[in-house]
């Protein structure tokens, strides 16, 4: 069985997007947060436990997401399976920094 | 390690479970050793929170082109290069 990540070859598929894009600051945050917890000093995570957590995702969620919000969704997912942080504080966080955005 | 430069190699077309590092569209086809890369942390252990030992052979391994895609239309010299770690290869007769 071919996984959603396994995609070369795809019939229909199309051609690869070659076109450079600016980064949004998110995006640089998110590259940061994963080499911080990836460099050998630390070692929270390794990058082949975030490819793994990637191909891991839904399929229909792994289809909807861009880039970086598959490192985003596939860090989320490890640091709660390593007893990091809880779903639950992840969202009560989500929700007070959505509330200061709107304030 | 346990293919030199130029042997053929056929790559194996388990659908093992986990992380793997083998694109489905290699498996169960043959190409050639190009480069012997020498040895490495397994990753599939490694995805798992594992060492990734012991580590695993590594090796370049050259396809054709034409091999890969019934319809390819190029220049039947074109050839895909993929990293494949050993226990992932077949050996198979002659040589490249």
């Amino acid at each position: 069985m071919t996984r959603v990540h396994d995609r070369g070859g795809w019939p229909g598929a199309g051609a690869i997007d070659r076109q450079e894009h600016q980064l949004a600051d998110w995006e640089l945050l998110a590259d940061a947060l994963v080499q911080s917890l990836a460099s050998p000093h630390r070692r929270v995570i390794r990058i082949d436990e975030l490819r793994r957590a990637i191909e891991s995702l839904p399929a229909a969620e792994y289809e909807s997401l861009s880039y970086y919000e598959r490192w985003i969704a596939a860090v989320e997912r490890l640091m709660i399976e390593k007893k990091i942080v809880t779903r639950e504080e992840i969202d009560a966080k989500a929700a007070t920094l959505g509330e200061e955005c709107r304030a | 390690m346990r293919f030199r430069e130029g042997d053929r190699v056929r790559v194996r077309t388990d659908d093992r479970a986990g992380h793997i590092r083998t694109p489905a569209y290699i498996r169960g086809k043959s190409g050639w050793v190009a480069i012997a890369h020498g040895e490495f942390r397994n990753p599939e252990s490694l995805a798992y929170g594992g060492e990734g030992l012991p580590k695993q052979p590594l090796y370049l391994v050259g396809f054709r082109q034409t091999d890969l895609w019934p319809r390819y239309s190029g220049p039947p010299t074109d050839t895909l290069y993929v990293d494949v770690y050993e226990h992932w290869l077949s050996p198979e007769g002659g040589s490249a």
